[in-house]
């Protein structure tokens, strides 16, 4: 991008613990059409009674680098915002819904109050105004949540992902989430 | 064991994606049968030496401009907010099917009504001439166009594969939905709305001669849609997990029985046996066949596109086989 950054998310799933704190302060935040949510948590649970793991994840829209949702969009609706995030101008969109059929992790849906689509913006609202949190990091009560730039070396987010083992979601739908899972 | 969890609940994305419900599909069809018509029609203009053609074939070359505006009226209805539809046009999205679309459905028009005002019967030229005396140009518009028959002969060709072959791409770019992901889907949305073009045109009060050429033509067709058919399941069959695991929603998966019944067996089996019966014995190509192929055509892109949907990279197909 032409601002030379490249914003990412970091979430540590060895202390989240599903409270849901981020799905409510999404919701608040950026007044999330009732019954819809922008993120949510997932949880997997895996083995055999009683030696059982899980993981516990909050999830939303990857910003991914080679987004297919900003490809298939027909009227450049859907677009690279600032720090590589994936944006939607409302004003531009028709509702046609080929960048949710095209989104490897249903990320995205439609505002019934609008018709137009709705994801989360990494809450470029804010990061572009001086607050260096997004909503969901901010409410976070086990701070699970890390919101940065990957060009800066010296970022948090930068920091966690040299240091600790990572992954992303999907990674053979091969398109380059910017969304990471500390392990 | 592995058990998944959830809260997210968004309507018509979750459990199971529902982005496109019942007018995609028949925008697909409506237009794949155009792309048809307009290519049989360049084709058929192309081959014309003498006066011995039907009046229902000189007319029904009109069929495309009406039945493509039937089509964009089903995909308008499928937009969530049509206010902005005029958006397609502001842009070219080189990505974007649905940007490609957009732009060849403009051009669906210009070339199916020239072409389908040079094959109408003289009478039917002259008495709209008249009625329609007031609007400027049109003589000339109708005299430009009477001398390049064979150009928008070809142009009608062209512009038909160029609209049957996109609605096949625009789903078989989406690399999100592993049932679509194929580039045979292309040729086998062509090849069927060429089939269901012809099916359309079996509808009417041809002669003899064009209900033999059309029905050996469909004989053709339907068999490359079988085999085409065939490649697509091999294609996906021998690829990674995702798309093996997609194929699944045909093979065993809720919408096998649809699948196989209405568009394999009773779409194209039973009229491609129909249309050899009446071939083989002499007899002149009936309607009834051709019904069947138009409900295996519209069944074909119906259960595609709810199949699709169902399938994804996170395997729902798997999970909710196991
Ligand atoms: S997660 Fe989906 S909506 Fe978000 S950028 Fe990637 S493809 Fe687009
Ligand atoms: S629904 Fe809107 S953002 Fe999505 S592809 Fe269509 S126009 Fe673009």
């Amino acid at each position: 991008m032409s601002d030379n950054k490249r914003y990412a998310m970091v979430i540590d799933t060895k202390t989240c613990v599903g409270c849901a704190a981020c799905v409510i302060g999404c919701k608040t935040e950026n007044g999330v059409a009732e019954g819809f949510a922008r993120d949510w948590i997932f949880t997997h649970t895996s083995g055999t009674f009683p030696d059982l793991q899980m993981t516990i994840r909050t999830e939303r829209c990857n910003h991914c680098v080679d987004a297919p949702c900003v490809t298939s969009c027909p009227t450049g609706a859907s677009h690279y915002g600032p720090g590589g995030t994936v944006q939607v101008n409302r004003d531009k969109c028709t509702g046609c819904k080929a960048c949710i059929a095209s989104c490897p992790y249903d990320a995205r849906f439609v505002d019934p109050r609008t018709g137009t689509v709705d994801k989360c913006t990494y809450c470029m609202h804010r990061i572009e105004n001086g607050i260096p949190t997004t909503a969901c990091q901010e409410v976070c009560p086990t701070e699970s949540i890390f919101f940065g730039d990957l060009n800066d070396p010296k970022s948090k987010v930068s920091e966690l992902l040299d240091t600790r083992e990572s992954y992303t979601l999907l990674p053979d739908a091969g398109t380059k989430p910017m969304h990471y899972f500390l392990r | 064991m592995d058990e998944f969890t959830s809260t997210r609940s968004n309507h018509l994305i979750d459990p199971v994606l529902h982005a496109w419900g019942t007018e995609v599909p028949i925008y697909l069809f409506l237009g794949g049968m155009v792309a048809g018509i307009m290519l049989l029609s360049g084709l058929m203009a192309l081959r014309r030496t003498d006066d011995r053609t039907s009046h229902a074939l000189s007319l029904l070359p009109w069929a495309s401009p009406f039945l493509i505006s039937l089509g964009m009226m089903f995909l308008w209805l499928d937009l969530e907010n049509g206010f902005n539809a005029i958006r397609f046009y502001f842009v070219f999205q080189p990505g974007s099917p649905m940007s490609w679309g957009s732009w060849i459905l403009l051009g669906i028009y210009p070339a199916s009504i020239l072409l389908a005002w040079t094959l109408s019967p003289a009478a039917f030229r002259e008495t709209w001439l008249r009625r329609l005396s007031s609007v400027p140009a049109l003589e000339s518009i109708s005299k430009w166009a009477m001398e390049r028959t064979p150009f928008l002969a070809m142009a009608n060709i062209v512009m038909g594969a160029a609209l049957g072959i996109y609605t096949g791409v625009l789903l078989g770019t989406m690399a999100a939905r592993p049932l679509w992901n194929s580039a045979i889907l292309g040729p086998l949305f062509l090849v069927s709305g060429v089939s269901t073009g012809a099916a359309f045109m079996l509808l009417y009060r041809l002669n003899d001669k064009e209900r033999v050429f059309l029905g050996r033509l469909d004989m053709g067709l339907i068999t490359t849609e079988l085999l085409l058919l065939a490649l697509w399941m091999i294609g996906l069959s021998t690829a990674g997990a995702a798309s093996r695991g997609a194929l699944g929603a045909i093979l065993g998966g809720p919408y096998t029985a649809a699948f196989w019944t209405l568009v394999v067996a009773l779409g194209l089996l039973t009229p491609l046996i129909g249309e050899w019966i009446e071939l083989k014995h002499g007899a002149i190509p009936g309607r009834l066949p051709a019904i069947l192929v138009l409900v295996g055509g519209l069944s074909l892109r119906w259960i595609l596109v709810y199949a699709g949907q169902f399938t994804s990279w996170a395997g729902n197909v798997t999970a909710a086989l196991h």
